[in-house]
């Protein structure tokens, strides 16, 4: 299996969470409000990122549909915290080199050419993002 | 006439729910012979039986109807009712009027008038019934244990601690069985030879206990507390009595590419060969096979050698026949063959083992001494897959697989991933699961350790196929919660195949008269009230002849077999059935039907002499039913052409009486 072990490794480290604890139930996926709005959902990223399939989950527009409203985190039975790996993964993505990173100047374009981005997204992406 | 009292049940808003138990109590009061009716919530609670008792002193009752449950459920609880009132317990008849009625129906009318039929049948019925008393047999206190694996060592040791003689036949040359060939248990990881081997050496030095090896039954006679088993000792070509179990021969015989069964052939034995150091008994084995003075009469090394003077070329199988009380099956189980399994290249690469093979290779007696080494040419592997449910869950019509969950597969694929890690750190191990079930106690945390504490990789999805490539295999299979195909280079694939019943198991339930599933496995009297007996008096279940089980399951069943064994053999006299088979002298034309159809060998003939007119005798030859044998199936009241066998408490005129009840 392909594997990026230094990311995988950088993820686990920066998020605080073991993906190993994880038993595949599925309950976060289905507790999560942003489902629909994601390409890949919050069981897929702590699998993924078990895996270390981690390049298609920063390359997803899902890191920021994700609400953050940590319904995953406090309904999952084995305490292994998907949210925190969806931030980072975020988090992996500002930390790229070179990359331009959302500003708030930016955001009105982004609502304007997304209309399906749900709101608070944008507030929880903005709160992030403006410091 | 009978005086009859009828006592519908309302079991709650079990048959009260569907019946109108007072429409059926007031129509069944004006069948022939019934003197009284009534109706109550639980027949069956004390009220209840102390209203039948009442009834049946009250109007002096001949015989009573229970319109209730089955017969099964609670036919012995009113029989027991109607003793204690003073009435003959086989004129109680049972209308079943919930499970075949009330339970079957949804529309309340319909289900009154079914009550009403049934009740009527057990009414006409009853007024045909006489009193039986049943006969009495002895109980020979010695128990038969069939299978010397864990289950039968457990029970046997269970038995001989209360007092009672015990013998264990084994058809391999050593008791210890499939736990005598694991190396760590689950979830504990004990080492199985460690836990198992002390309880080996008991049977061995327990006073109460005799072993047969290398022994197997060939004949089972009689009934409940009086059975009697000729057992084969087969020819070892060893004295058992003479033999020290040095092992000198196995060392000095010169035939040494004979497959060693016990490593599952992935070495070789010598053609004397004692199958694992710490066998029980401890006595070498000629397999007759390979041994060269067996089969051209040139060698007799082991003879020479043997300072015991032990080996004897001539010897014969041997047969014994002795009484038992009761009898434990315990004849365990096999993984089923992989042979056709093509998918997984079992055939083609022999890194593709069974899990029972990659025990054998983990096991510091093993093939390997320990060393994770793969068969084909011993180098250490790095990336291993397993695959789990190979032929355990298939549809009923898969003709490689079996339906039922092989239900040990998901625990010890998780010891091997865990152990193999734990062991060998440097590989990567992979395990393709469908679900893992582990209920059990601690059998959960096991799993989750060897996922977070040794990193094994759990794969949702089942490998579809395995292709040799060089001296790798190809893994293909899906990754179900990654929603892709996965291709694996592995360098070991081990399956997780199915468990199936001994192939001994079918013709001993031939034997035993106890009944089988589909699967082979023995029927137990009740799944979850009588789980550890057979439907056979007599007969009891230890182990997974009774249907897959994990080794903490065996040793508990193993002693409940034990104490039902204890509970029967503890008795002095057995109170027999009553409802058995009776020959009419008068009618009988000595045509021997009923004697060949009778199961349990019950019937014999006799030349009897009978007073013919004008004081004239005349001899014939007429059946004679020994009551204690017969188990009352009824085969030869069908069987006899002229009508003269009948069946006490279900006489024919009974049946027939019933049918007519239900047809007017």
């Amino acid at each position: 299996m392909e594997t990026n072990k230094y990311l995988r490794k950088e993820i686990i480290r920066s998020s605080g969470v073991n993906p190993l604890k994880c038993m595949k139930c599925g309950k976060c996926s289905g507790t999560c409000p942003a489902y629909d709005e994601m390409e890949y959902h919050p069981h897929q990223f702590v699998y993924m990122v078990e895996t270390g399939d981690i390049e298609p989950l920063m390359n997803s527009k899902s890191i920021y549909k994700c609400l953050s409203c940590f319904a995953c985190v406090d309904r999952c039975p084995r305490g292994v915290e998907p949210a925190k790996v969806v931030e980072a993964v975020r988090l992996a993505v500002i930390r790229q080199q070179d990359k331009n990173h959302l500003k708030a100047d930016d955001i009105p374009a982004i609502i304007d050419a997304d209309a399906d981005m749900p709101q608070q997204a944008i507030v929880s992406a903005f709160r992030k993002y403006a410091k | 006439m009978q005086r009859i009292g009828v006592f519908v049940c309302w079991c709650g808003s079990n048959i009260a729910g569907t019946v109108d138990v007072h429409a059926v109590a007031d129509a069944l009061k004006n069948e022939p012979g019934v003197v009284f009716s009534t109706q109550y919530q639980y027949m069956c609670s004390q009220a209840g039986q102390d209203m039948i008792k009442e009834a049946i002193k009250e109007h002096r009752l001949s015989g009573i109807v229970i319109c209730s449950c089955s017969p099964r459920m609670h036919e012995a609880t009113f029989r027991k009712t109607a003793q204690a009132a003073g009435l003959n317990p086989y004129m109680v008849e049972i209308a079943n009027i919930r499970e075949q009625c009330s339970w079957i129906h949804k529309d309340m009318a319909e289900g009154t008038e079914k009550a009403i039929i049934l009740g009527k049948a057990a009414i006409a019925k009853v007024n045909l019934n006489a009193p039986l008393t049943p006969g009495e047999s002895p109980v020979t206190k010695r128990a038969l244990v069939i299978g010397g694996g864990i289950a039968g060592i457990q029970t046997a040791l269970d038995i001989a601690d209360a007092g009672f003689e015990v013998d264990i036949v084994e058809k391999n040359p050593t008791i210890g069985g499939k736990m005598a060939q694991l190396d760590k248990t689950f979830p504990t990881l004990d080492c199985a030879a460690c836990i198992l081997t002390p309880k080996m050496v008991d049977v061995a030095q327990h006073e109460k206990i005799r072993i047969f090896s290398f022994s197997e039954v060939t004949e089972v006679k009689g009934f409940v507390g009086n059975f009697t088993a000729r057992i084969m000792k087969k020819a070892r070509y060893v004295r058992e009595d003479i033999c020290t179990g040095c092992g000198l021969c196995t060392e000095k015989c010169p035939q040494k590419k004979v497959p060693n069964e016990f490593n599952l052939g992935m070495d070789n034995r010598r053609a004397v060969y004692i199958p694992f150091a710490q066998a029980v008994p401890k006595v070498a084995t000629i397999d007759p096979n390979y041994c060269t003075m067996l089969k051209s009469g040139k060698c007799g090394l082991c003879a020479k050698v043997c300072t015991a003077g032990a080996i004897d070329y001539k010897q014969k199988d041997e047969f014994i026949e002795e009484k038992y009380g009761a009898i434990v099956v315990a004849t365990g189980f096999n993984p089923i063959s992989m042979e056709k399994y093509d998918e997984f290249a079992y055939n083609q690469s022999k890194d593709v083992v069974t899990s029972l093979e990659y025990e054998r290779i983990m096991n510091a007696a093993g093939p390997t001494a320990g060393k994770l080494l793969r068969p084909s040419d011993g180098k250490h592997p790095h990336t291993i897959v397993f695959v789990q449910c190979v032929g355990s869950r298939c549809a009923a019509c898969d003709e490689r697989g079996k339906e039922y969950c092989s239900k040990i597969c998901c625990m010890y694929t998780a010891k091997h991933a865990m152990l193999t890690r734990d062991k060998y750190p440097d590989t990567d191990v992979y395990v393709f699961y469908i679900d893992v079930r582990t209920p059990g106690k601690n059998f959960d945390e096991f799993y989750r350790r060897a996922v977070e504490d040794y990193g094994v990789h759990y794969i949702k999805g089942m490998v579809g196929k395995v292709t040799p490539d060089g001296d790798k295999l190809i893994v293909r299979g899906s990754d179900l919660i990654g929603n892709k195909q996965l291709n694996i280079e592995a360098d070991m694939v081990v399956l997780a195949a199915a468990i199936e019943p001994d192939k001994s198991a079918r013709p001993l339930a031939t034997m035993l008269t106890a009944s089988m599933d589909t699967n082979d496995f023995f029927t137990e009297a009740h799944p979850k009230l009588r789980p550890v007996e057979s439907p056979t008096a007599g007969v009891f279940l230890s182990g997974a002849c009774q249907g897959p089980k994990d080794i903490p399951d065996t040793v508990a069943q193993a002693g409940a077999a034990a104490s039902k064994v204890i509970g029967l053999l503890a008795k002095n006299k057995l109170t027999g059935n009553p409802c058995v088979a009776k020959s009419d002298e008068l009618m009988c034309n000595g045509c021997s039907s009923c004697e060949r159809v009778c199961p349990y060998g019950a019937i014999t003939y006799v030349d009897k002499e009978f007073r013919m007119p004008n004081r004239t005798t005349l001899v014939r030859r007429v059946a004679s039913v020994n009551e204690a044998v017969c188990q009352g199936c009824g085969a030869c009241t069908v069987a006899c052409p002229s009508g003269a066998m009948d069946l006490k408490g279900f006489a024919n005129k009974q049946i027939m009486a019933e049918v007519d009840a239900i047809c007017k």
